[in-house]
């Protein structure tokens, strides 16, 4: 028999390379990588694993900094490397395997160090969407972390040693409109009903309907026909408390219909509604951090320079204050539910229909700053996508790296406070930063030959580091000789646990979507801890 | 020569110089039976066996973890082939890759990257294999996307312990079980220790129910655009046969993807339904999970060190099990999942059903499906009466089963089953026919009161 040849679109090779993960940032989420630029400094087995993660996705380009030459040690533990590649610089080498996985990404090496780069060419850094740095001295950490945070490029800094591993991100400011939360917060407006809502729940009449349609009701239409009910004993008040919203339960209950012997009639539809009543009569508001994002000076005092974000803030504001009531506009996502094909599709376009019509609002909003400001212009579509997650968007407002070194009062009592909890993972950062300061004092890492002998090293640039803190020297050396043992060591599937969260991060940075880590991460394998500490 | 092999030796005394620092030397968080030796990384290299089920996203990762924490004796099983779709995240794979045996693929570069590394592969099922098989393994650690094969093989490693005379663990039997899973930004990993702590089948409810659409939704009453896939999908297909009888929806076959979306799009217009796409379509067709690279390299890394520890036991496992969210921020958290004690995998024990004498085979049936302690998918029941076999019922088997429906109807007491007898069940999801002793409850208002 002839096949049937449906003409529908067959999607391109690429949608089919990366739809796992297009189903996750979609494709706008990829067209975001595919423009991101990554600059990894030291290609050590972090540096690459972190580099494969974000490789295989996509990303633009990559370009490796790295001036050091490939040991035997090196091959053992990066999988970027191999027998062949030794003596060779490291940058390269790893640049080769690494461009490999994915023929669409550009790459370049550089065999210079990074602080020489810094001295000569500082504005090499300028182009890249995100620099990530492993096995740096602390100098050069410092007086990168200043230079990157000046030229506003975003700086992910990371550590392997032993079992234990960290990373922190460094960036000004970091807008997410997509944060994909688990849990939404449904935006019914039951309290504030528009007028083609209100006329639609008005509409029916729960008394009258037959069986059959009785069960297909919608719980939200439920919901209000048992408020409307309530509030004729409760005039100009809305269920709030515990014993209210029990009232509106039992008000549900009234309504289920009986069988002849006076029983209660399964009906999927008001059991939902019950239990959407302590979810779904959450009064609609004006959520406060976003009332802050909207009056904040970024929204206020717009320039020719304002990012798109604060732009689209600024006309929201106007919104609310005008046509909005006081209130975001409608984000136009009817929960699933059971009801008839019929009323769910109504109902959905009901509220389909008002979200378009605010979001138009804004859009004209939109676009008359951007006439104003004569600025680069925002598409229909950014800020539908604005107004449909403007309960949810997210501004995070980061700290420099070097106040980490400097230890000036509000790090100090941070690192201060959590050391006394006692928290064992402030422990482990304050081991990273003593190795790291051994190394810059001896050019080694701690236990690098014979672990007993650097103990008393290390310790007193712990106590350095804690008496910079005002605090009290650990009470037993056992973390220090813990550190003494690694020697140093770079542990590769410690490694590739932090290289997939760190290449994580960096594209959740580049895309703009999920709220990264504020802002720094520690992992001990041996344990299998991890936290995070804001500094 | 001999300056040669010292030469190699020093070479393999460098390379593996980071791993040496852990095990040569002692620390103070070590296991408390750790001792320090290069003997440790000699086991490691030539003398421990290591399984990884799976070649996919976890599998590729911990193949080339393993690799690189010194491990040379490794086993990689997987049945697939490698598709366009893997190499967002299957890093051994190349596009003129596709179409061949992910497990002989992989095997293949790590082994040509990693000198010394000997890897091997089995391009098979895990059912394909036996006892004498999986007994071989120091370790086995799992990388699936299936919840049906993870427990088959968790039913294998049980099936191997031995007990004493006195019913305790015979140690020599267990073989450690490392078990990652990931989906989208989400993952977790555990470690496993058979007969002694909580095993796959011990805690069934940790995975999420599967989604499914009630048919009378689907047919009557569709209101989301999965609603109109699934029709076209379960009574279309089989009602208009588009390619004739004998050709089965395939959801990798572009031509049939598309015709479901042309046919789920008609039914979404009519019904006033959006956002109809190929991505969806295809998505509801082969139940995709979203996956990423980065969260499998970070499942799979902590796997891997989990094995590195029980290998070496340079210091505890994680207890038991690690569940990571890359989706907001980065958070991990790390609890003992807790043993059934009457679980039907690991336990030595037998399990009761409780049933009401008047109870229907179909109850007994309904109840190994759909109860959390055994979540089966098609069971096959029998027993023994008088000393001989008898199926009760059996749907694997077409002539089986029409000979055998009519026993659902019927009473148990009527097929000869008592208080206190035994139905042995078998399922995909286990290798061993599975004993469960019948325990008639007193009458149905015993039971409500209860
Ligand atoms: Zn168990």
């Amino acid at each position: 028999m002839a096949s049937p040849s449906p003409k529908s679109p067959e999607q391109s090779e690429k949608n089919k390379q990366y739809d796992r993960q297009l189903r996750l940032w979609g494709d706008h989420g990829q067209a975001a990588l595919e423009s991101g630029h990554i600059c990894l400094i030291n290609a050590t087995a972090l540096g690459t694993e972190v580099l494969k993660s974000i490789v295989l996705p996509g990303v633009g380009s990559i370009t490796i900094v790295d001036d050091n030459i490939v040991s035997d040690e090196d091959v053992g533990c990066n999988f970027f490397l191999e027998c062949s590649s030794k003596g060779l610089n490291r940058g390269s080498e790893a640049l080769r395997l690494i461009l490999e996985l994915n023929p669409a990404v550009q790459g370049h090496a550089v065999q210079e160090p990074p602080d020489q780069i810094l001295e000569q060419n500082p504005d090499f850094f300028k182009s890249f969407s995100v620099v990530i740095a492993t096995v740096l001295s602390e100098k050069t950490i410092q007086e990168l972390a200043q230079h990157l945070w000046d030229i506003n490029v975003p700086f992910i800094l990371c550590r392997s040693v032993g079992f234990l591993g960290s990373f922190r991100i460094q960036i000004k400011e970091h807008t997410i409109i997509e944060t994909h939360p688990d849990n939404e917060q449904p935006d019914l407006r039951l309290d504030v009903p528009f007028q083609a809502l209100s006329d639609y729940l008005n509409s029916f009449n729960i008394d009258d309907m037959d069986l059959k349609d009785h069960g297909h009701i919608p719980w939200i239409v439920i919901l209000y026909k048992a408020v409307q009910k309530w509030q004729i004993n409760n005039p100009n008040s809305w269920p709030m408390s515990r014993k209210e919203k029990n009232e509106i339960k039992n008000l549900i209950q009234e309504f289920i219909r009986k069988d002849e012997n006076g029983i209660p009639i399964n009906e999927e539809n008001f059991e939902e509604a019950i239990r959407a009543v302590n979810t779904s009569l959450v009064p609609t508001f004006l959520p406060v951090k976003i009332q802050e994002f909207l009056y904040s000076s970024a929204a206020t005092n717009l320039t020719k320079e304002s990012p798109s974000f604060w732009i689209m803030c600024s006309a929201l504001r106007s919104f609310v204050e005008a046509e909005g009531k006081g209130k975001l506009p409608v984000r136009g996502v009817l929960p699933d539910m059971t009801a008839s094909t019929e009323h769910y599709v109504t109902l959905q376009n009901i509220y389909r229909t008002q979200a378009a019509m605010d979001a138009e609002i804004v859009y004209r909003k939109v676009q008359e700053i951007v006439s104003q400001l004569h600025c680069d212009t925002i598409s229909e579509n950014e800020v539908k996508l604005f107004c449909r997650h403007a309960h949810d968007l997210y501004l995070l407002k980061g700290s420099n790296i070097v106040t980490e070194y400097q230890l000036g009062t509000p790090v100090a009592s941070y690192i201060a406070r959590h050391l006394e909890e006692p928290d064992v993972m402030m422990v482990h950062y304050i081991m990273l930063r003593a190795a790291e300061m051994f190394r810059s004092e001896h050019c080694r890492a701690p236990g690098d030959w014979e672990p007993e002998a650097d103990i008393t090293k290390l310790k007193s640039c712990v106590s350095k580091l804690l008496s910079d803190i005002s605090c009290s020297p650990f009470p037993k050396d056992d973390h220090i000789h813990e550190m003494c043992r690694y020697g140093g060591a770079e542990i590769h599937t410690v490694s590739a646990f932090l290289g997939g969260c760190v290449a994580h991060e960096a594209i959740k940075l580049v895309t703009k979507q999920y709220k990264p880590v504020n802002n720094t991460f520690i992992y001990d394998g041996a344990s299998t801890n991890t936290a995070t500490f804001t500094f | 020569m001999a300056s040669g092999e010292i030469q190699t030796s020093d070479y393999q005394q460098r390379r593996w110089q980071n791993i040496r620092k852990l095990l040569e030397r002692s620390g103070p968080f070590c296991h408390p039976d750790f001792e320090p030796s290069a003997e440790i990384l000699d086991f490691i290299m030539n003398s421990c066996k290591v399984l990884v089920v799976g070649a996919g996203g976890l599998g590729c990762e911990l193949l080339k973890d393993l690799a690189l924490m010194g491990f040379k004796k490794i086993h990689i099983v997987d049945m697939d082939t490698i598709e366009l779709s893997n190499l967002n995240r299957q890093f051994l794979f190349r596009k003129n890759d596709i179409g061949s045996s992910k497990a002989k693929c992989a095997v293949e570069f790590v082994n040509k990257r990693i000198p010394g590394c000997e890897a091997v592969a089995h391009h098979c099922a895990i059912q394909d294999l036996d006892d004498g098989f999986y007994r071989q393994f120091h370790i086995v650690v799992c990388g699936l996307d299936s919840i049906v094969a993870r427990r088959w093989l968790n039913g294998m490693l049980m099936s191997l312990l031995q007990y004493n005379d006195d019913r305790s663990l015979d140690q020599s039997s267990v073989i450690p079980l490392v078990d990652g899973g990931t989906e989208g930004f989400k993952g977790n990993a555990r470690v496993i220790l058979p007969g002694m702590s909580a095993c796959i089948e011990c805690t069934l409810d940790l995975y999420p129910p599967q989604k499914t659409f009630p048919l009378c939704t689907i047919a009557n009453t569709p209101r989301l655009p999965e609603h109109c896939i699934e029709y076209v999908k379960v009574l279309q297909w089989a009602k208009e046969n588009p390619w004739g009888e004998t050709t089965q929806l395939d959801g990798d076959d572009p031509q049939h993807v598309a015709w479901v979306l042309e046919k789920a799009q008609e039914r979404a217009l009519k019904h006033g339904i959006a956002n109809v796409t190929y991505r969806l379509t295809q998505g509801v067709l082969k139940n995709i999970i979203p996956a990423v690279a980065s969260t499998n390299a970070a499942i799979a890394a902590a796997c891997a060190t989990e094995v590195f520890k029980l290998a070496s036991s340079c210091c505890i496992n994680m207890n038991n099990y690690m569940v990571l969210n890359m989706a907001d921020g980065v958070y991990s958290y790390t609890f003992p999942a807790e043993r059934r004690l009457d679980c039907v995998a690991c336990s030595n024990t037998t399990r009761v059903m409780e049933i009401e004498a008047d109870a229907t085979l179909q109850m007994i049936y309904d109840k190994l499906c759909e109860d959390q302690a055994f979540l089966m998918k098609s069971p096959g029941i029998t027993t023994v009466i008088n000393g001989r076999n008898k199926t009760l019922y059996m749907s694997s088997i077409k002539s089986i089963e029409e000979r055998t429906r009519d026993n659902l109807k019927k009473k148990i007491t009527e097929l000869g089953l008592y208080n206190g007898c035994d139905i042995l069940v078998a399922d995909i999801t286990t290798p061993n026919t599975i004993t469960i002793k019948l325990k008639f409850a007193e009458n149905l208002d015993v039971d409500m009161a209860r």
